[in-house]
């Protein structure tokens, strides 16, 4: 039996001491998601979503699978779209405007909001068309302009001392690793807002993964990130925030720190530790 | 308890490797039957036709003497047939591909015409024939011109094309696509700069072999009614012309002996050109593939 | 299904060790006290060689409490679960850790009788005896309701000792030539004294286990 310590305060005092009261302050908001549905033909895939993601932080979506979270990721950017059966209703706000809104191109939302994928899917073009594409899709043509972008990209990406005597070569030369940076350069060179990362490191090995890791961390300085992870200890190394999810429902969404000390809710601790099914 | 058992493996394990080895030579023969026809035909072919393979009989005109017979007008009228066939069938095959992969919507209408596209490839060529008569020939009064018989051979290469891009363009993996639409690039864009620069190998392979079929194609010339003795090259796209398998058809059916040889040397003529076409589809894939 | 069937198995076998650390303390420390009472010398001696035991159970459950979290990630609940084994099992090694000090003073008061009346430092010794079971109770159930009334009990204690103490200094000046034995009684009321802060300490952890949030239970 667990005693209910709303109405013994005076009893016991509580001292809390995770929480910090300056880190609550002028945190501005990236995405304002307000009562999100979608569906995929006759299922309903997300339901009811409420998440508010916050600049300069890394907010992490876990959830077993099929739970919704990339389907919720790829709704940021509307990749979702690319499925013709997809409805939605809701609204999503990105900067205030509403990105499901008919009206909102999603060429420019995309140019706002990169986006790296699960697999490492570089062109099979050389390294530095691979970082050029995106500046020469919005009309770069200036071979100065475009080098400038390509060593900053790869640079940003932490790459660029592996790869910057060989830029013309095949990206596909490159291991795993390197070529998920290289996605990640490619990503920076459209000089983004926001980056999604849909499971970026689930087709890597450890020390990759590491090295992706500690890239988001420095990454998150400059970017607002959103990524969905299998890996509940990655989510746990690496976001501010944790979003847990499940079946096409946020049962919880907070701090990281108190999403993996004292969830709220006993299928996140479940979850977490590893005790579904 | 274990419910195999290792002595009735044993025992049954001669007879499952005699087997083995009985189905591996049923497969061999099969093989070596097709090689040795085609060798034999070859052997004929080439002894035949390789005495009056010389400079003189790609210079000169048809004529009655079989020594004097040449296929100039033939080799130059199928170059200008493929110089009509080759740009029409590869933009029109191309671009049907494209919306049919990249544009089109699932729906039951999309999908018979995908079907029927299928089916089109194995109607009978004199089929295509008889279309390009009355279409082209007749109805667009084109007469019996390069153009009438480029057109023809275009529609009937049309559908194997279409499905050598669709296929090529559909091997493009989706992972590659979502990359260039995550950074903003159009639906256009994508298609020019990442899903066709993938597919081209495959889209020039296809679209090659089906040149040659239309080289080697007979059928719809005869119903259209192509000439087999000419004096004189084409000029223009209108111009009358004869074509390879044509003038090899008339040779071989003249009674003279001699004309016999001559069609040999017709028959070599045509197939080192459809070689040369096919090392280029060779080349062309195994040089510019791209491996995910 | 059960899912981290392992980790849910050793987490029972340490939860035992624990178990087994706590009766061995409690055990010594009852029969320090008896052995203060009886003047036993043997029986002290006997307590002070069988905390090395004690002590290799602390240093067990130390050990694999970090090899599983080492090898099995433990989160949220389960990690706090680790965590407060560890701590409440090096309270109860220091619980062991009093009753080789009691025995301690028991062999230095040696044959000397006891001139001291005994009945508070008995209730005291009680007292601490039972917060200490109590407190096993209460982790094996994980009960934060016995948890806090064990952390009441510190008060009595408390209140027992500063008692006991007062009189021990009044007696020492009573009669300045006992003044060894008063001292050697005085420490013995400081450890178990000790003891029961140690049993309110565990009873803290328990809240933190459960409430994930730090409470102070003796204010």
């Amino acid at each position: 039996m667990v005693l209910d310590f709303k109405e013994e305060k005076s009893v016991v005092k509580s001292i809390n001491i995770n929480v910090k009261p300056s880190a609550e302050v002028a945190k501005k908001v990236v995405y304002d998601t307000r009562n999100l549905n979608l569906w995929y033909g006759d299922h309903h895939g997300l339901k009811d979503v409420n998440l508010s993601i916050y600049e300069n932080e890394v907010t992490a979506i876990i959830g077993p699978s099929g739970c919704g979270k990339s389907t919720y990721l790829k709704t940021l950017n509307r990749m979702v779209e690319l499925v013709p059966i997809v409805r939605t209703s809701g609204e999503i706000l990105y900067r205030e405007r509403n990105i499901l809104d008919k009206n909102y191109t999603v060429e420019e939302l995309r140019t706002r909001v990169g986006m790296v994928f699960q697999k490492p899917n570089p062109f099979p073009k050389s390294i530095y068309d691979n970082i050029a594409y995106g500046p020469r899709i919005h009309g770069i043509k200036n071979k100065k302009i475009l080098d400038e972008i390509v060593e900053k990209s790869l640079r940003g990406a932490a790459i660029w001392d592996e790869v910057k005597d060989r830029l013309n070569q095949n990206a596909y030369g490159l291991s795993g690793g390197q070529q998920q940076r290289i996605c990640i350069a490619r990503c920076l060179a459209i000089e983004p807002d926001v980056i999604l990362m849909d499971e970026p490191t689930s087709a890597l090995d450890p020390i990759s993964t590491l090295k992706v890791e500690e890239l988001v961390q420095e990454l998150k300085k400059d970017y607002s990130i959103v990524i969905v992870t299998h890996n509940m200890q990655q989510a746990a190394r690496i976001s501010d925030r944790t979003a847990f999810f499940l079946s096409g429902e946020v049962v919880e969404y907070d701090k990281t720190d108190v999403i993996f000390q004292t969830p709220a809710d006993q299928r996140t601790e479940d979850y977490i530790s590893g005790r579904f099914g | 308890m274990r419910y195999i058992d290792d002595t009735v493996v044993k025992k049954r394990m001669t007879k499952r490797i005699t087997f083995n080895k009985v189905w591996k030579s049923l497969f061999f023969l099969a093989t070596t039957f097709a090689l040795v026809m085609l060798a034999i035909l070859l052997y004929r072919i080439v002894t035949q036709g390789v005495g009056y393979l010389n400079i003189d009989f790609l210079t000169n005109f048809a004529s009655r003497f079989a020594d004097k017979a040449g296929i100039k007008a033939a080799l130059i009228g199928s170059l200008w047939l493929m110089g009509v066939v080759a740009p029409v069938s590869i933009v029109l095959g191309v671009g049907t591909a494209i919306y049919l992969e990249e544009y089109a919507k699932k729906n039951r209408l999309n999908d018979f015409i995908r079907m029927n596209i299928s089916n089109l490839a194995g109607v009978p060529s004199i089929v295509f024939g008889l279309l390009g008569l009355t279409i082209f020939v007749r109805m667009m009064e084109l007469g019996k011109s390069i153009l009438a018989a480029g057109l023809t051979m275009s529609l009937l290469i049309l559908p194997v094309i279409i499905v050598a891009a669709q296929e090529a363009i559909r091997a493009v993996p989706n992972e590659q696509r979502e990359a260039s639409y995550g950074m903003g690039a159009t639906k256009w864009q994508t298609i020019l700069r990442v899903v066709l620069p993938a597919a081209i190998p495959g889209i020039l392979t296809g679209s090659i072999l089906a040149l040659s079929r239309a080289i080697g194609e007979t059928a719809p010339l005869v119903v259209i009614g192509i000439p087999v003795i000419l004096q004189f090259l084409p000029n223009d796209l209108l111009s009358q012309f004869t074509a390879l398998p044509m003038q090899i058809y008339d040779w071989a059916k003249r009674p003279q002996e001699a004309f016999q040889y001559v069609a040999a040397a017709g028959i070599l003529v045509l197939m080192i050109v459809l070689l040369m076409m096919n090392s280029i589809a060779i080349f062309i894939r195994n040089k510019f593939q791209k491996r995910y | 299904m059960v899912v981290r069937e392992r980790f849910e198995q050793e987490l029972k076998e340490v939860q035992e060790q624990f178990v087994e650390i706590a009766t061995n303390s409690i055990n010594a420390l009852k029969m320090s006290f008896e052995a203060l009472l009886e003047q036993d010398l043997e029986k002290s001696l006997k307590i002070i060689e069988d905390d090395l035991y004690i002590n290799r159970l602390e240093e067990e459950i130390n050990d694999r409490v970090i090899l599983m979290i080492a090898k099995q990630q433990p989160v949220a609940t389960d990690l706090r679960r680790l965590m407060v084994l560890v701590k409440a099992a090096s309270d109860m090694e220091r619980v062991g850790d009093y009753a080789v000090n009691i025995a301690k003073e028991t062999i230095r008061l040696g044959k000397e009788p006891l001139i001291f009346p005994t009945t508070n430092l008995q209730s005291m010794c009680n007292k601490t005896v039972e917060m200490l079971e109590s407190i096993i109770t209460a982790f094996r159930e994980e009960d934060t309701v016995r948890a806090k009334e064990i952390a009441e009990l510190d008060d009595y204690v408390d209140d027992l000792y500063g008692a006991t103490v007062t009189l021990l200094l009044r007696a020492g000046a009573e009669s300045p030539s006992h003044i060894s034995q008063f001292t050697h009684l005085t420490f013995v009321c400081r450890h178990l004294e000790r003891s029961a802060d140690h049993a309110t300490n565990i009873a803290e952890h328990l809240f933190y286990l459960i409430k994930g949030k730090h409470y102070e239970l003796n204010n």
